[in-house]
C-alpha cells in the first residue's frame, strides 16, 4: 500500500471522501447556466491570491528593504492595514455595484473612498508618531544597545 | 503577514550541486523568511480550527432559518442540516447566528491570509507530485484554498451589494461552502497530528517573551516550511502574531457596528450597513427598487385575509401590540426598532383560523422575495406582527407602508414589506 500509494489506507479514504463530497456538491451545478463563471471565479481566486496578490505584496515589501528594520516595520504595518481594508472593502471604495447598493440601502457609495483614505492616513500618522516617540525614548534614555529589540 | 525575505540575496546560487539542478526549480532560496515554520503555521491553523466550524454551522443554520422549501438553492440533496422549524425566539436568534457568520468570517480574513502566507513555499515544492497520495492531497488542498477564497470573495461582494460575478450568490456560496467543508474536514483529519506536534514544539509563552534580537528560525524539519537559508529576521514571531491579531482587531472594529447598531454603527466606516439614511434606521431594499408606487399603497389598498379584506384604517382600529424587535439580514447587519401593529394570530382569528399552522404572506412587490411562508411558531408568537407603525410613527414607504410583517428571529428578507395578502392555514 505505502509503496504503491505513498501513504496509509486512512489517507486514501480521507482524500477520496473529500473528493467525493466535493464532487457531490458540484453535481448540483450541472445544468446551471453560470457554472463556468463559477468555476472561473473559484480557480481565479486561487490564481489571484497565489500568483498575483502574494507576489505583489512580497515585491512591495522588498521595495522597503533598504530601510533600517524599525522604519521598515513602521511603514509595513500601516501599509498592511491599508492593503487589507482596500482588498476587503474594494467595491465601495471604487464604487462598483452602485445601482444595487442604492437599491438596497437608498444610499450611494460616495463616502467610502474618502473614508478609506482618511483611515490610511490615520494609520500611517499613528505609526509615525509611535516611531518618533520610540526614537526619542532611545535617544533620551539608555545608550542604544539594540535599536530594534522592541519591534 | 509579509514578513518577507532578504532582498540582498539574489536568486542565483540557489542551485548548488547537480542534484538540485536535476530536481528542477529549487524554491528553498526564494522563500527565506526566518519566521515560517510548522509552529507558526499551526498557531494560525488552530485559530482557524476553533473559529471556522462556527462560521460553517451558523451558515448552515441560515439555510434552515429561511424555512423548509424556501432556502436557495432549492435542491441540495443531503447537503444540509436536518430541517427543523426555525424558532420564533429568542428574538435575537437570527441576529446572533447571522451576525456571527458574517462577522467572524470577516475577522478571520487576516488569519486566512497569514496562514496562506505561511505555507506558500509548499505551493512551489519540487517535484510537484511525489506519489499518488501526494497528488490526491494536493487536489484536496486546491479545493481547500479555492473554496475558502471563493467563500470570502463572494461573501464580501454580497455584503457590499456588488454582484459583479454574475451568478446566484446563494447557490454559489452554499455549494462552495460544501466544497470547503469537504476539504477542510480532510485537511484537519490529515494534519491534526502535525498541528498538535508542532504546537508542542515551542512554548507560546516563551515566544511572546522573545524579542527580535533573539528570534531564531524554527529547526528544519520534514514539513518543508522552514527556510533552508533563512534571512535575518526583521520582525519577531510575537510581532508577526501581533500584526495578524491587529488585522483581526481592525476588521472587527470596522465590522461589528453593522450588527450591534446604535452609536457603534458608524464605526463600520467602509460597509454599507455602517450608515443609515438621515434620521432613519437602515432600509433593506427601497420602494423604488421594488417598483412600489403610491398608487399601490394609497387609500385603495386593502389587506386580503382569505375571504376577509381590511383597509389600513380598519387595521388600526384593531387591538394594537407593540414589540421591540430586530430586523437582521443575511448580510450580517441588524437593527432593533419598536414596532406597533396587529398580532398575526389576531388576524388569523379574523380570517376564521383560530389555530393557524402556517401563513403565506404575499407582497405587492413582484420578484423572488415577494412571498414568504411562516411556520406555526412564527404565526402564533405573541410578538409576531403585521406592523403598521414603527417608533411611534407610520411606516415610511421604504419601510413597507402600508403594512409589513415583523416576526421575532425571522430572517429580514422574510419580514415581507408592502403586504398585500396573508393566507393563514390550519393544521
Amino acid at each position: 500500500m505505502r509503496r504503491l500509494y505513498g501513504a496509509g489506507l486512512g489517507h486514501l479514504l480521507v482524500t477520496l471522501a473529500c473528493l467525493a463530497l466535493a464532487a457531490y456538491a458540484g453535481s448540483f451545478l450541472l445544468g446551471e447556466p453560470a457554472v463556468l463563471t463559477m468555476l472561473i471565479w473559484f480557480a481565479g481566486a486561487v490564481v489571484a491570491h497565489d500568483l498575483v496578490l502574494y507576489p505583489l505584496y512580497t515585491l512591495a515589501d522588498r521595495a522597503l528593504s533598504r530601510l533600517p528594520v524599525p522604519v521598515r516595520n513602521h511603514i509595513r504595518i500601516p501599509a498592511l492595514g491599508a492593503g487589507l481594508t482596500l482588498l476587503m472593502f474594494l467595491p465601495g471604495i471604487i464604487r462598483q455595484g452602485e445601482d444595487t447598493h442604492l437599491a438596497a440601502t437608498s444610499l450611494d457609495q460616495q463616502p467610502y473612498l474618502g473614508r478609506w483614505l482618511w483611515l490610511m492616513l490615520a494609520m500611517f500618522v499613528a505609526s509615525g508618531l509611535i516611531y518618533a516617540i520610540r526614537l526619542s525614548a532611545v535617544k533620551l534614555g539608555r545608550p542604544t544597545k539594540s535599536r530594534s529589540s522592541r519591534t | 503577514m509579509s514578513i518577507v525575505d532578504n532582498p540582498y540575496e539574489s536568486l542565483t546560487g540557489a542551485r548548488s550541486g547537480c542534484s538540485a539542478a536535476l530536481a528542477g526549480p529549487n524554491v528553498g532560496h526564494v522563500f527565506r523568511s526566518p519566521l515560517r515554520g510548522p509552529w507558526l503555521t499551526s498557531v494560525f491553523g488552530v485559530v482557524l480550527l476553533a473559529c471556522l466550524p462556527i462560521v460553517i454551522i451558523t451558515g448552515l443554520l441560515d439555510y434552515v432559518a429561511y424555512g423548509q422549501g424556501q432556502g436557495i438553492p432549492g435542491d441540495v440533496g443531503f447537503l444540509r442540516l436536518p430541517f427543523f422549524d426555525w424558532p420564533a425566539g429568542p428574538s435575537w436568534l437570527f441576529r446572533l447566528t447571522q451576525g456571527l457568520h458574517v462577522g467572524l468570517g470577516l475577522v478571520l480574513v487576516p488569519v486566512v491570509l497569514a496562514k496562506l502566507w505561511s505555507v506558500i513555499p509548499k505551493l512551489f515544492a519540487w517535484p510537484p507530485v511525489r506519489s499518488l497520495a501526494h497528488a490526491l492531497e494536493r487536489v484536496s488542498l486546491l479545493l481547500l484554498v479555492g473554496s475558502i477564497l471563493f467563500e470570502i470573495v463572494t461573501g464580501l461582494l454580497n455584503i457590499q451589494y456588488d454582484y459583479v460575478f454574475g451568478f446566484s450568490f446563494y447557490t454559489a456560496h452554499y455549494l462552495g461552502a460544501w466544497v470547503f467543508i469537504a476539504s477542510f474536514a480532510a485537511h484537519v483529519a490529515l494534519k491534526l497530528p502535525t498541528m498538535i506536534r508542532s504546537l508542542r514544539s515551542r512554548s507560546l509563552r516563551k515566544e511572546l517573551a522573545t524579542p527580535l534580537a533573539r528570534t531564531e528560525p524554527e529547526p528544519p524539519d520534514e514539513t518543508g516550511l522552514v527556510a533552508e537559508n533563512p534571512a535575518p529576521p526583521t520582525m519577531s514571531r510575537r510581532s508577526a502574531l501581533g500584526v495578524v491579531g491587529g488585522g483581526v482587531l481592525l476588521v472587527g472594529v470596522l465590522t461589528a457596528g453593522q450588527a450591534i447598531g446604535g452609536p457603534l454603527r458608524s464605526a463600520a466606516l467602509l460597509l454599507p450597513r455602517g450608515r443609515a439614511p438621515e434620521g432613519d434606521f437602515p432600509i433593506n431594499r427601497t420602494a423604488a427598487a421594488a417598483r412600489i408606487s403610491t398608487a399601490d399603497t394609497g387609500a385603495a389598498w386593502r389587506l386580503a385575509l382569505g375571504g376577509v379584506s381590511l383597509s389600513r384604517a380598519e387595521l388600526l382600529a384593531l387591538p394594537q401590540h407593540t414589540a421591540r424587535l430586530p430586523i437582521a439580514c443575511v448580510e450580517g447587519w441588524s437593527t432593533v426598532q419598536t414596532w406597533t401593529g396587529v398580532r398575526l394570530r389576531d388576524l388569523a382569528a379574523l380570517a376564521g383560523i383560530a389555530e393557524p399552522d402556517s401563513a403565506f404572506v404575499a407582497s405587492i412587490e413582484q420578484g423572488p422575495f415577494a412571498r414568504a411562508r411562516l411556520n406555526r411558531g412564527q404565526v402564533r408568537h405573541p410578538d409576531a406582527l403585521l406592523a403598521l407603525r414603527v417608533n411611534g410613527a407610520d411606516l415610511s414607504l421604504d419601510h413597507g407602508f402600508p403594512a409589513r410583517v415583523i416576526v421575532p428571529a425571522l430572517p429580514g428578507v422574510h419580514c415581507t414589506k408592502w403586504v398585500r395578502s396573508i393566507d393563514f392555514r390550519s393544521v
